[in-house]
């Protein structure tokens, strides 16, 4: 029996390929007609004069630089690092056989995960000094890292415990077997490889924790303690233009991207499977 | 037969059962083991064998019954588990290597953190040990860069440089590519004829059959019979030891629907 042959195209149908072509050409199009649209209806001198503004943006270098820059890294590194000994404390009482520890972590993830970082600022700036009669140490950049790291620390202990779950289990009896206490495995073998499986993650935090160092602004803190969204709000209050705001996201990119690129690359290395 | 003489036993195995649940895996298991002893212990895949083992160093915990190991009381709850198991090296079925370690950081390690070596010392020994074992060209290399039988071999080199009186084998060669099985054995016997005492799991017979003293068939968490190789192997006195026998020796001949 001779099947009937299959011709290219179904009669009034269409081919794969040509449905392809169509179907590109359609999202494309859609894309360029977008884009043209934005360009003709956008008012380019008005925004040249107020996003743009050279003279402006020339002013602000280099406290920018010195003061905005360099208080958010320092606010940023200071939170992630309150937050990832936080986290792996968190994260090690959450996998500990003593109960109280277990429910201690998972209310404190429960909480500092489900809390907005604003409220967290306000407490600490606020609740903290009508607590305890003083404030947290160290200034705008202990009570910045301390709210920075009490957040991240939550999401943080979950990342970690998920990192030292993936550890098989034989790498914990080869390090018992061996004579290693629970404590030592942990610190030698287990807790070095589940940092290895975490690192694009972390990177991810340490993305997320640059921009919210951008809420120190609501501590109420001095013209040396502005970090740069705080300070581009600033003058782009004082000149009357939106330019600052601008170079001061521009400069938020100049640290997230080069992060971003490196999360990528870290993951991209791990999935080649070399440890 | 020194059963009773527990100085001289390397292992000393009295009363031993072992539940998972309502599953008793092991059902009274007395045996022993002298000082440079190899003893085999073969049997069916969910026979008890690998948990006997692995009650030896205590990854599994006993529901009832003593364990010796050279003269320690594992099953003491006030044992120091982490001096005793010191001096018992054990190899798994899947090497267990550290992955972020060459292997001459896997066989440092625990001489480091364990016993405090200093590095040059550790190394010295690292070394000494993955040229034992037939890897001195591998010392820099990380486990996923080997083959299974190289890392089952730096496995077995970890094990050696702690100096351990005895070495448990779980399944050695189970998860290796058929030609990668002889280069561990290979090692294995070495060490036999190097006098170590040695509890090895298997499958391999031809192991069990050239280099054990002494064979345990073990089926349904009782030792059903044990003895010398030529008798257990070759002449086995149970039906049970003969079913298992002929169906690893001779899988092919098997037809469907007999057996378990």
């Amino acid at each position: 029996m001779t099947a009937e042959p299959i011709k290219a195209a179904a009669p009034g149908g269409l081919s794969r390929r040509r449905r392809r072509q169509l179907s590109l050409g359609g999202q494309y199009g859609l894309f360029a007609l977008v884009v043209v649209a934005v360009v003709l209806l956008a008012d380019w001198p008005t925004l040249r004069l107020n996003f743009a503004n050279w003279d402006v943006a020339k002013d602000l270098f280099p406290d920018v630089i010195t003061v905005g820059l360099r208080n958010t890294a320092v606010y940023t590194v200071t939170g992630f690092g309150i937050g990832l000994v936080l986290g792996l404390v968190i994260a090690l009482m959450r996998l500990s056989s003593v109960a109280p520890y277990r429910w201690f972590a998972a209310g404190f993830i429960e909480v500092f995960r489900g809390l907005p970082l604003l409220l967290i600022f306000i407490f600490i700036s606020v609740g903290v000094p009508l607590a305890f009669g003083t404030t947290v140490p160290g200034g705008a950049v202990g009570q910045t890292g301390l709210a920075l790291g009490l957040t991240a620390g939550a999401y943080m202990a979950e990342t970690i415990r998920a990192g030292i779950e993936a550890v098989p289990k034989g790498q914990m009896e080869a390090a018992r077997s061996l004579g290693m206490s629970h404590a030592r495995a942990m610190r030698s073998i287990i807790i070095p490889q589940a940092f290895r499986i975490i690192i694009p993650p972390l990177t991810n935090q340490l993305v997320l924790l640059c921009k919210d160092s951008s809420l120190v602004l609501f501590l109420g803190i001095t013209l040396e303690q502005r970090e740069l969204t705080k300070f581009g709000r600033d003058l782009a209050g004082q000149v009357g233009n939106t330019t600052p705001i601008i170079v001061a996201g521009i400069c938020y990119l100049i640290i997230t991207i080069p992060l971003s690129l490196l999360a990528r690359r870290l993951e991209a290395r791990q999935r080649r499977g070399q440890r | 037969m020194t059963t009773l003489d527990t100085r001289t036993n390397a292992i000393e195995i009295t009363g031993l059962r072992k539940s998972f649940g309502t599953n008793e895996v092991l059902r009274g298991i007395d045996f022993h083991v002298e000082p440079g002893e190899v003893v085999c212990v073969i049997g069916p895949s969910g026979s008890g064998k690998s948990t006997l083992l692995r009650c030896v160093n205590l990854l599994e915990e006993p529901s009832a019954g003593t364990i010796r190991v050279a003269g320690a009381d594992v099953t003491d709850p006030e044992v120091d588990i982490d001096a005793v198991r010191r001096r018992i090296g054990m190899v798994f079925q899947s090497f267990n290597l550290f992955p972020h370690l060459t292997a001459l950081g896997n066989v440092m390690i625990a001489q480091r953190k364990v016993l405090k070596r200093d590095k040059a010392e550790a190394e010295k020994i690292a070394r000494e040990n993955l040229e034992r074992v037939g890897l001195a060209d591998k010392v820099g290399s990380y486990p996923a860069q080997l083959s299974g039988g190289q890392q089952q071999r730096v496995a077995i080199a970890r094990a050696l440089a702690m100096g351990p009186e005895v070495m448990l084998f779980d399944e050695p060669t189970s998860a290796l590519d058929p030609e990668l099985v002889g280069d561990v054995l290979g090692v294995m016997r070495s060490l036999a004829e190097a006098g170590m005492t040695m509890l090895v799991v298997t499958h391999e017979m031809s192991f069990a059959r050239e280099v054990a003293d002494r064979v345990v068939f073990m089926d349904g968490g009782v030792v059903v019979e044990e003895g010398p190789p030529q008798q257990v192997i070759a002449d086995p006195a149970h039906e049970r030891t003969r079913a298992f026998l002929s169906r690893v020796l001779d899988p092919a001949a098997a037809r469907i629907g007999e057996g378990d």
